[in-house]
């Protein structure tokens, strides 16, 4: 027995419908090609239910609902959406173990993960972004004793947001929180490999939100995705995944001049300074642990810190210690309190990691642990479990300087802080970093040098609200997490008054 | 002397790109990288993704029973990181990866790699590449 019981075995405390339709208009809305496809649980690798395959105009539909409720959403007080918000999360809270054991059984996660972080994270999300909104102000400039430029926040109105896969309920309210807070209606497309942990949610919140303010549209990202990507009728469109899929947003928002924002992932570095070591205490632990963090969520994190850089002083010893923290980490079925790793999401995410620990091998680089497929046996045969893997190369190896998205991480040697910065920005992304050293100084240059937009210092893959996240580089634009989230789903709306009774003169 | 090929593809990824073409027309690919389904490529209506300056243009599909030939294109800063090595276009079961055109079959192109070898790379390295634009 694991500590939770499976969706669809009696006692569970999730309960999936056997097929979801789209989410229209405070509606389950059926798709209009009449067509399904199945959703498959990669704890075991099978079906457990049915999900709407959408199109063109299922994505006009919703954004039908979305302008139909945006003028009188648009006017609503911010007290009144903050409220709103307030009450999901407290929805929310009431509900987590359920909204938790969804989200595993469709992912793969850990329920310790999503139990204690990835809900709990949602939930403090929306009161943030409910009292973020309340506090906001515009401002009034004095420009000269008869002139005043005032300014105003305004909700852009409909907007279009494409959510991933590793964390399909947080991602999914990383974007809309901020988005509803600001007065936007939304169409929301989920990704495909994990459609229903956001219609799970909405079912639990549904009469909290007005028809028509949060639509869920379903299906593929050719068929559904650039469809609202690509609408004239949208003001806005936030993407979090790949960097083609990126360019390709851009272009079709360059189409329509709207404003985008992307969240594109990262290689990113963990460094380790040779002082982490010098005593065998509490933080040398706190250390070990940190460079752990590549397996959280099985690696799938746009900030999976992929790339462990540690000094040559103490390269023997760490890689040692960590290699027995990392043989340590207890895979086994997501549903146990105990498991620390699930199962990746996806049968081609499975595909694609172990494609990487091949090239890895070709490329000259040494598995120091792990390296291959697990088989966890029993029911979980049939799911999609990798070995936590170290790998010992050089920065010029593509297992360097791609993101595996697996519990994959690629350790080397530096000789020097100049060395770890060189190493550390030798990438195409710039995301996520780690530094750990007992010398503030050290950190703050390092924090400050590594061109990248989270620098975790002596911590790693904390992800509070109220802390801005998002990339340099190509690893996107835009920032989430932050009450400066809310600008990106305003307009500025200026005033600018003459109290002057007298002409200028000039006509 | 023979320029080597820097990307081939199997006969399941050429079989699927029969099917993709007679549903969808001429093709391209671009190779993806970054998060979720980054590091794949990326099949796309041919035109549909503008390619320009900062892509580089791999190679090209000649593939029986599809008239035009299938560009392959990744972004320049990518290339500089992945040009050592030569590039296999597979099909594996899945689902999804950005806009693909092959995510509806329940497929996902995935891309297999290896070293190439000394003679191969003694070519390749004096090889020009050309770009987008």
């Amino acid at each position: 027995m694991t500590d939770f019981v499976s969706p669809g075995q009696p006692g569970s405390k999730a309960v999936f419908l056997p097929r979801y339709d789209h989410w229209i208009n405070g509606k389950f809305v059926k798709p209009s090609s009449g067509k399904y496809f199945e959703n498959v649980t990669p704890v075991t690798g099978k079906v457990f239910c049915e999900v709407a395959r959408g199109n063109a105009a299922d994505i006009d539909l919703a954004l039908d609902a979305a302008h139909a409720a945006a003028p009188a959403w648009g006017k609503t007080s911010a007290t009144e959406r903050a409220i709103m918000l307030n009450k999901i999360a407290d929805r929310m809270e009431a509900n987590v173990e359920a909204i938790a054991v969804a989200e595993t059984w469709e992912n793969g996660k850990p329920i310790r993960e999503s139990l204690y972080v990835d809900i709990p994270l949602a939930i403090d999300h929306f009161r943030y972004f409910a009292a973020a909104i309340r506090a906001q102000e515009g401002s009034a400039g004095e420009l000269d004793n008869d002139t005043v430029a005032y300014h105003f926040h305004e909700p852009l109105g409909v907007v279009g947001q494409i959510i991933p896969w590793n964390f399909p309920i947080l991602m999914a309210v990383w974007k809309l929180a901020p988005a509803i807070a600001a007065g936007n209606c939304v169409v929301l497309k989920p990704a495909e490999q994990t459609p229903v942990s956001i219609h799970f949610l909405m079912d639990l919140i549904k009469d909290l939100i007005p028809d028509g303010v949060v639509n869920i549209v379903n299906g593929f990202g050719v068929e559904a995705g650039k469809p609202l990507a690509s609408s004239p009728r949208i003001a806005k469109i936030a993407f979090t995944g790949e960097t083609s899929t990126g360019r390709l947003i851009m272009q079709y928002a360059s189409e329509n001049i709207i404003p985008v924002t992307l969240e594109l992932g990262g290689k990113s570095p963990n460094i380790f300074f040779a002082d982490v070591a010098a005593e065998n205490d509490a933080f040398y632990d706190k250390a070990l642990e940190g460079f752990t963090m590549f397996a959280v969520n099985q690696g799938e994190v746009c900030t999976c810190p992929s790339r462990g850089l540690i000094e040559a002083k103490i390269y023997d010893k760490f890689l040692g210690d960590v290699t027995a923290r990392t043989k340590a980490i207890k895979q086994g079925h997501p549903l146990d309190l105990s498991t620390m790793m699930g199962a990746q999401a996806s049968t081609d995410q499975l595909e694609k990691i172990l494609s990487y620990l091949d090239i890895g091998r070709k490329e000259g680089a040494k598995v120091i642990t792990g390296g291959e497929r697990a088989d966890l046996g029993g029911e979980l045969a049939g799911g999609y479990y990798v070995m936590p893997t170290i790998f010992e190369g050089n920065n010029k190896m593509r297992i360097f300087q791609e993101e595996i998205f697996g519990p994959v991480i690629s350790v080397t040697k530096f000789d020097g802080f100049d060395n770890a910065m060189e190493i550390a920005n030798d990438t195409l992304y710039g995301l996520g970093a780690g530094v750990w050293t007992r010398d503030m100084n050290t950190a703050y240059r390092a924090g400050r040098a590594i061109q990248a937009g989270r620098v975790w210092t002596n911590c790693y893959h904390a992800y509070p609200a109220g802390a801005a996240f998002g990339g340099y580089k190509a690893s996107g634009i835009g920032r989430e997490n932050h009450k400066m989230m809310l600008d990106h789903y305003q307009q500025t709306k200026n005033l600018l008054v003459s109290y002057s009774p007298n002409k200028l003169g000039f006509f | 002397m023979e320029i080597p090929s820097r990307v081939d593809y199997t006969e399941a990824a050429a079989e699927m790109l029969r099917e993709l073409t007679a549903i969808n027309g001429p093709l391209m690919f671009h190779q993806s990288g970054g998060c979720c389904d980054g590091s794949s490529p990326m099949c796309y209506l041919e035109g549909e993704f503008r390619v320009g300056a900062q892509d580089v243009l791999v190679g090209e599909f000649v593939i029986k029973g599809i008239e035009k030939p299938i560009k392959v294109w990744m972004s320049a800063p990518q290339f500089e990181y992945w040009k050592h090595t030569h590039l296999t276009i597979d099909l594996v079961d899945g689902r999804g990866g950005g806009f693909s055109l092959e995510a509806p079959e329940g497929k996902r192109f995935l891309t297999r790699s290896r070293l190439f070898t000394d003679g191969e790379w003694e070519i390749l390295e004096s090889s020009p590449v050309s770009r987008g634009a």
